[in-house]
Parts: C-alpha cells; structure tokens; sequence
C-alpha cells in the first residue's frame, strides 16, 4: 500500500543501510525537524485563506479572489509583506523578554506536534502519556503571551495578557475534564491507544450524551483556549487594540499568529483523535463489508478531513457570535462549564465501569 | 392604552427568562444556521474594477465640455461658471475666432485654455447651472487619483467632448448643402 506510514518505513530502512545507527537518529531528527516546520509554514498558509474565505462568506462576501487562482496565493503574498516589514522593538520595552515571547509561542506549538497522529502508524514521538503531554504542554503557551504583554510596557497589552491568563487557566481545567472523560473511557493517556479504541466506532458515537456533553464542552474550552472569538479578549481589537501584541509588527507579529492558528489546528486534532477516532475510519460495529469500504479512504484524509471540519466549527462561532465580557467568560467557566463537566465526568466514569457504552 | 402616533408601539416585557433561554443555545443554534445560511446565498460584492455599477443621471462626476451637433465647441468663455466657482477652480483665456475655424468653434469667442483644478473642485454642478451656452455638463465619471498634484489640473485635451464619427457626418451634410 501506498502510504506515509510505508514510506516512512521506506526512509527508515535506506538510511539504515547506507549509516550507523547514530547518523540514522540524527538524519531522522533533521527530517522530523523539516516535516514540522514546513507543515508550519503550510498550516499558517492554509488556515489564514481558509479563515477569511470562511468569514467572508458568512458575511456574504467573496473575500480575497485576486492574488493567484481564486486568491488562493493571497496569504503567500501576506507572508512576504510581513517578512519585508521592519519587525520594531520599542524603546521601553524589556527587550529580552519582548524578543523570546514570539519564539516561546511558536515552540510551544511545534513541541504539540509531537504526539498526534496524522495517519495511520505515522507520529512523531508514541507517547504513552499523550495526552498528559498534551495538556501539560498547551499551558505553557499563556507564559508567552503574559511575557509579551509584560514586556511591551503598554497597558494594553497588559491588560490583554492578564485577561488572557485569567481566560487560559481557567478553561484549562474544563478542557481537561472533557479529555478525561475519553481517558476513563479508554483506560490510557497513549493517542495510539485511544485511536485504536474506536475501531469499532468513534467515541461520539458509542459514548451516548455524556460523551456530547463533553465533546461540546471541550469545543467551548479550546476556543477560549486557542483566544479566538467569540472568548478573544487578550486581543479583543475594538478595547485594546490589539491586547498583547499591540506594539509587535513584521515576522514577530507573524509568529504569534502563525501559533494562534498551529494551536488552532492541534486541538482541533486532539478534538478529532478523542472524540471522532482521529485517523480510524468511519466504522460501525461489526458491519466488516462496510468497514472495508470505508478502510479503502486513506488514513491520512480522515484525520485532516475531521481535523479541519473541527477548524471549520470554530471558524463558524468566530463570525457568528459577538464577544463576551471578561465577566461573563469567567461565569460561564466556573459557574457552568466546570460543574457541569465534573458531574459529566461521574457519569461518564460510571458508564465505563457498568460497561454502558456500545 | 396610551395616546400612540407610529402604530408601531412595542410594550416591552420584562419577564424572567425561561429556563430554555437562559441556556441561551437554542439562540446559538439559530445564530450558526444563519451565518451557515449566509454561505449559499448570492454574494453582495462588486467586483470593481471589471463589474461597475450604473450612477445615476443626476450623478456630478468630471466636467466636460460640450461640442455642438456639427463638432464645434459650444464654450465662449464668457467667464459666468469661473464666477460662480464657489471653489475658484476655474481659470480660462479667451481668444477671437479667426475666419476658417467655424467649424472649431461656435462663437466668435472661444476659450484658447480652459483648465479646471480637480483638487479644488467640489463638484457642487454650479458650473453646469451658469452656463448659458450649455457647455459645461458633469457627466458620470467619477474623480481619479493620481500622484502628482499636477495631474489634477485638466486642461482642454482632457475636458473636451471627443470628436465623434457623428459630428464628422454632419459637418460634411452642412458642407454639402451650402454647395
């Protein structure tokens, strides 16, 4: 079969032959390095057209359609507007600090990289706490955007970093519950395990209304998470300009949009690899004649299908629903979503122990 | 029932809201299958450039200066629409018709520059209105940008009506008849 797990495997096995095992590490890391950085630089690309082609749709606009076939180019042509421009650092900032925000943000999105599957047998690291990893990782991302709102020395960015923070930590804690609820499910924090569970049919499927329950409330979670609308407060353009990165400009600003749409795109895969069986196919129980059909689509297009069908979600809140208040972002964590996703998570870890689930 | 011109008035209800409201998702539900609606409906963008939407007659866009029916230019420099400029953004010399130039121009006066300063004009249409010749119309294109600040000066060769396949027909008609 014709597939990245097999060339990998096909990369893997000429590299042995032709070097010593070292060299092979080291050639293998230098590729993984390249595969993410250019799966960056594609994402970053994909996901700005994708999301202002979304937006002006919904807006019943055409949005851009001049630059390239469609306007398809239209980003290319932006990324070297920003490359060109002056990237500034002013004059009562802590420069340091200002300087590594951009770059912390962008590492901890490609460090996010690491454990998700995009096909079949294909991830960059197999890790049996995955998903711990995962979440563990993702929290760090808001130590950037205090450190660039610090470091600005402008009271809007402060503002919208300190929003930000507040917003992150506490949607962490609903985002992580809703993970749980999968976790206890499965047995296992390993993404291979979790994907391989619903062989027999996606976790959305199987899990009944507690598994909808926390499906809807781990989508609430990652777009406060992710800081996109209608949770955008740290940026919130029409109070604070643009909260904590105001005063960046040129690639510095590119790096932290390119992460907030990277971030987008990891816990819109770590959404599909939970809920919606990541690369497994659509497969309902034991029907094998159809299973096979369905096997036939490869393993690759079903993760990036339901992945950006996720994005595409979240896109669709961003232009419909207006912004809440910083107020009434909090209530809705802690008063409602947090509750709710603790008494889920009881019913959820009884169903799995009564073996309720199909 | 209070005293009510519009038809119109609305008494506003100030009741607790039920339970299902206060979820608020059927309220995000019906907003997404609006925003979902929106991307199958006929996009409201013109595409500028290639697609250009009609004015209206009454429209003030760039001025121009009429020919008459045989091609010769209606404008006597009078002065009257340099006068009623509100903006002063007309100037002109006036020079005497020699003989042979019938066909050039109507009167014996005509204007030899007739410069409109764009940057000045307000397009207010006063010129139109004190033209007694009717030869000052603004017609629908509309002001167009430039970097140079000497561009915006149109003389003659950019204000004139363009001579027409028509206007030659006719003055040969004229020619012939008075053979």
């Amino acid at each position: 079969m014709w597939s990245i797990s097999n060339i990998a495997n096909w990369v893997n096995e000429w590299l042995g032959k032709n070097f010593s095992a070292a060299w092979v590490t080291v050639f293998e890391m230098v590729i993984a390095g390249i595969l993410v950085i250019s799966l960056f630089a594609v994402l970053g690309l994909i996901l700005v057209i994708m999301e202002r082609k979304v937006s002006a749709w919904m807006q019943i606009r055409l949005g851009p359609n001049r630059v390239g076939p469609k306007g398809l180019l239209q980003s290319a042509a932006d990324t070297v507007k920003l490359l060109v421009k002056e990237a500034m650092t002013p004059n009562g900032a802590d420069k340091f600090l200002f300087n590594l925000a951009p770059y912390l943000a962008i590492v901890v999105s490609m460090l996010l990289m690491a454990p998700i599957a995009f096909a079949k047998d294909f991830m960059l690291w197999d890790l049996n706490i995955g998903v711990l990893y995962v979440s563990a990782i993702s929290s760090v991302s808001v130590i950037s955007i205090l450190m660039a709102g610090w470091a600005s020395n402008n009271k809007y960015s402060l503002m919208g970093a300190m929003r930000s923070g507040a917003q992150i930590v506490s949607y962490e804690l609903s985002a992580g519950l809703a993970i749980l609820s999968i976790v206890v499910l499965t047995g296992s924090l390993n993404m291979n395990d979790i994907i391989r569970s619903q062989a027999d049919g996606w976790w959305i499927f199987k899990g009944h209304f507690p598994v909808w329950i926390s499906f809807i409330i781990f989508l609430i979670a990652i777009t406060a998470e992710t800081n996109r609308a209608p949770f955008d407060l740290a940026e919130a353009e029409s109070e604070l300009t643009a909260g904590f990165h105001t005063e960046y400009s040129g690639m510095k600003f590119a790096l932290f949009f390119l992460a907030e749409y990277v971030n987008v795109f990891i816990v819109c895969a770590i959404g599909a690899t939970l809920f919606l069986g990541g690369w497994m196919p659509f497969h309902i129980g034991h029907w094998e004649g159809f299973n096979h059909i369905m096997d036939f689509i490869p393993s690759s297009l079903w993760f990036f299908g339901k992945t950006f069908f996720l994005i595409f979600l979240i896109m669709w809140f961003r232009w419909t629903f207006p912004r809440l208040r910083i107020d009434q972002l909090l209530n809705l964590e802690w008063k409602y979503l947090l509750p709710i996703g603790m008494i889920n998570l009881l019913l959820v870890t009884a169903m799995a122990i009564l073996k309720w689930h199909f | 029932m209070s005293y009510n011109l519009s038809n119109r008035k609305k008494v506003m209800e100030q009741r607790q809201m039920t339970l299902l409201e206060r979820m608020y998702l059927p309220a995000i539900f019906g907003g997404m299958a609006i925003t979902i609606k929106h991307l199958f409906k006929k996009k409201a963008t013109v595409q500028y450039p290639e697609v250009q939407r009609p004015f209206s007659p009454v429209f003030r866009g760039l001025q121009e200066l009429k020919r008459d029916e045989k091609g010769a230019e209606r404008c006597t420099a009078c002065g009257l629409c340099a006068v009623s400029c509100p903006a002063e953004a007309i100037t002109m010399v006036a020079a005497e018709r020699e003989k042979g130039e019938e066909n050039l121009y109507r009167e014996e006066k005509y204007a030899a520059t007739y410069e409109i300063n764009m940057l000045r004009c307000i397009f207010c249409g006063f010129c139109e209105e004190a033209c007694p010749k009717e030869a000052i119309f603004l017609e629908t294109i509309p002001a167009t940008a430039s970097f140079k600040r000497e561009d915006f000066i149109y003389g003659k060769d950019r204000l004139l009506q363009p001579l027409t396949a028509e206007h030659q027909q006719k003055r040969e008609q004229l020619q012939a008849a008075k053979a």
